[in-house]
């Protein structure tokens, strides 16, 4: 046999074929579905939201890691998934220079000053989109109606909003979201205007069937810790049917409340940041659990019709609490030394 | 000039020939030495003097006899080999096993994906042997010694210690019929089955092989071309080979051959991103991602003390399943190494 360069490697010699950025690409993948449906309802508003926000978010992370190093961590995906998601949970009409800092806030306060993407405590999307809400309350609280006559055509007019100007007034009527008008007059959506989008809302949570079925491929493909959504979904769903059932009038229905507003979005999309929540199998599901808990305290009895985004902020601040309080059972540890050593 | 050198003490077995061991007569401590004479090491990898492991320590005592014939890493089928063809081997080194021993239960642990070999040893059980087979789930790596244990007993070895601890022995089953068919007549080992595998073989196959053939003989008798990596062992925790001008050793259970294609180039390492894969995949259930994080940091004395470093016997699965792309294992092994070194330092 004749002489062969050979290669020295240390084992394991063998790779599971499932790396960070075919993850996180995955997911940007799995988005497109819930992406088209905005644009079918809001039209090219929609498109501009999600690209304005997208673009924020790959130039802040570019410019912020230095030339290489940019480059290197945008092939990781995780900036353009970060602005998708932020985009998402925008109402359409929100004027673009606002969605441009978001952007760049995401990114900036939730994932650079930490130290990148792996140290983030916070899902740098909703830290992005808390800082909109803190800044801009309006702005994010004006809805507009879903499928008007030549959106593909017009601009939401308050998109373009000049830089720090008093936002264009919309000439659309603006519509409520199924959360606030029952919040505020009791007025209760159908179930199927829910599921499939039909109703006002922000891009990404109008249509929750689009996102189940993103939310099963990446769970399937294990791209996704499935606890986390069954446990926030489950939680909600349990704690509701019991209100629901003790007064129809005052509270809301299961239905709706799994159906409206942020919950899907972030319940399969935005909990299930890897970074941002917890370890342990038994830390998912406390996580899944107050997440859950919270969003029905917020939404029934707290000033804001919605509560999706504080509840996961919340979550992302306790999980770190739960991966250090929670034993870690070590092999071949008697219970008595397992205490000492957590993860 | 010249080199001195020392070999350590247990690493010395010389085989002497010609003192056959009568199973009918034989006391224990005849048959320690008969395998001792015979050179027998463990089989499946680690090449563990099996005289050794045999010696039970002071106030302990063996109660379960475990075979294992799980095979150690994916790719190889050493063992499944020999427990479809030397079964009557297999069952005389029990013999001589038990006779040693004297445990209270006899076990052999297969893996489910060898069905065939259950059934074939379950035929050629003596009827006069209390042995129980065990037919176990697939899960890598469950061939490990305390992995074994733990399946088949449900007993957990502690941190640091052998399995004899809870009273265990495991042997591997082909080291068993290593012992079958060389204690009767008093000879030494000669040879052992190989798996020789991977897409740079044209000829796969296990190959009983003389230990000490060079390399590169085997690899021209089995048609090895365009080769690029080879690695003795299995892929998990097989070694790569940097030259092919060496011989077969008691410890060589596969010879796996890539070509350039299967070959992981440098991939890119991405940020850790907490997903806990390394954690689901430890068999110890251990913290490979703090540890990797600690091993960046060379906090090398923290990852003993308080996350269980030395317990990490380097299977690979937290290294094999990493998204990121995190040398994880191989952070583990340098670690250890350092760690050993200082607590041999501070004892001297």
């Amino acid at each position: 046999m004749k002489d062969q360069t050979l290669q020295i490697r240390t084992s394991p010699h063998l790779k599971r074929p499932m790396a960070t950025n075919t993850i996180m690409l995955h997911v940007v993948l799995s988005l497109i579905p819930v992406m088209a449906f905005a644009v079918y309802s809001f039209g090219i508003t929609a498109l501009l939201l999600i690209t304005t926000t997208t673009a924020a978010c790959v130039a802040t992370e570019y410019l912020l890691n230095g030339k290489e190093r940019g480059k290197q961590n945008i092939k990781d995906w995780s900036a353009v998934l970060t602005g998708v998601l932020l985009a998402l949970t925008l109402p359409p009409g929100f004027p673009l220079w606002m969605a441009f800092v978001g952007g760049m806030i995401a990114i900036a306060l939730g994932k650079f000053v930490f130290g990148g993407l792996g140290q983030n405590l916070f899902n740098p999307a909703l830290v992005g989109r808390a800082m909109l809400q803190a800044a801009f309350p309006v702005a994010i609280t004006t809805w507009t109606e879903t499928l008007v006559n030549g959106r593909f055509s017009h601009i939401i007019p308050s998109s373009l909003t000049i830089p720090f100007l008093e936002p264009i007034k919309a000439d659309a009527v603006s519509g409520a979201t199924p959360l606030s008008a029952f919040k505020f007059d009791k007025v209760s959506t159908e179930i199927q205007d829910l599921a499939f989008g039909f109703t006002s809302g922000s891009l990404g949570e109008t249509c929750a069937f689009l996102i189940v079925i993103g939310g099963v491929y990446l769970g399937v493909r294990k791209m996704l810790n499935w606890r986390i959504p069954v446990g926030i979904l489950g939680t909600v769903a349990t704690l509701t049917t019991i209100l629901y059932l003790s007064d129809p009038v005052t509270y809301p229905s299961p239905w709706m409340m799994l159906f409206s507003g942020g919950l899907m979005l972030g319940a399969v999309y935005m909990a299930t940041d890897m970074v941002s929540s917890p370890l342990s199998t038994i830390g998912i599901w406390i996580y899944s659990f107050v997440i859950g808990l919270l969003v029905v305290l917020i939404r029934i009895w707290g000033g804001l019709p919605e509560g999706v985004m504080y509840a996961i902020l919340f979550g992302n601040a306790l999980a770190p609490i739960l991966d250090k309080s929670i034993p870690h059972r070590i092999y071949g540890m008697s219970s008595k030394n397992q205490n000492k050593n957590r993860a | 000039m010249g080199i001195y050198i020392e070999s350590f003490p247990s690493s010395s077995q010389e085989v002497i020939e010609g003192r056959a061991i009568d199973l009918a007569n034989a006391t224990a401590a005849e048959i320690l030495s008969g395998i001792q004479n015979a050179g027998i090491v463990g089989l499946g990898g680690a090449a563990f003097p099996t005289h050794v492991k045999l010696s039970i320590p002071e106030g302990k005592t063996c109660k379960y006899l475990i075979i294992n014939g799980v095979e150690c890493e994916p790719y190889l089928t050493t063992d499944h080999r020999v427990m479809l063809e030397q079964q009557e081997d297999i069952f005389m080194g029990l013999r001589y096993l038990i006779k040693a021993l004297s445990p209270q239960k006899v076990y052999i642990g297969i893996e489910a994906n060898k069905r065939d070999a259950f059934e074939k040893l379950e035929q050629y059980k003596p009827l006069d042997l209390a042995v129980e087979m065990v037919l176990l789930p697939v899960k890598y790596p469950q061939g490990a010694e305390k992995m074994l244990v733990t399946a088949i007993t449900g007993l957990e070895v502690p941190s640091g210690k052998l399995p004899i601890e809870v009273g265990a022995v495991v042997i591997n089953v082909a080291t068993t019929a290593e012992i079958g068919r060389l204690l009767p007549h008093g000879r030494g080992i000669q040879e052992r089955v190989i798996t020789i595998t991977g897409p740079g073989i044209a000829k796969k196959g296990n190959y009983l092989i003389t230990i000490g053939t060079p390399l590169r003989f085997i690899l021209d008798q089995v048609g090895a071309e365009d080769i690029k990596e080879v690695f003795m062992g299995g892929p998990m925790m097989g070694v790569s080979v940097s030259n092919l001008d060496i011989p077969i050793t008691k410890g060589t259970s596969g010879i796996v051959a890539f070509k350039p294609q299967q070959t992981l180039e440098n991939q890119a390492e991405y940020a850790c991103i907490r997903c806990g894969a390394c954690l689901d995949a430890c068999p110890l259930s251990l913290n490979p991602s703090q540890l990797g994080i600690l091993a960046k940091n060379e906090s090398y004395d923290l990852m003993a003390s308080e996350h269980h470093l030395l317990d990490c016997f380097e299977c690979g699965s937290c290294s094999y399943v990493c998204p990121s792309n995190i040398p994880l294992v191989q952070y583990f092994r340098v670690s250890k190494s350092i760690v050993r070194k200082r607590q041999a330092k501070a004892k001297s």
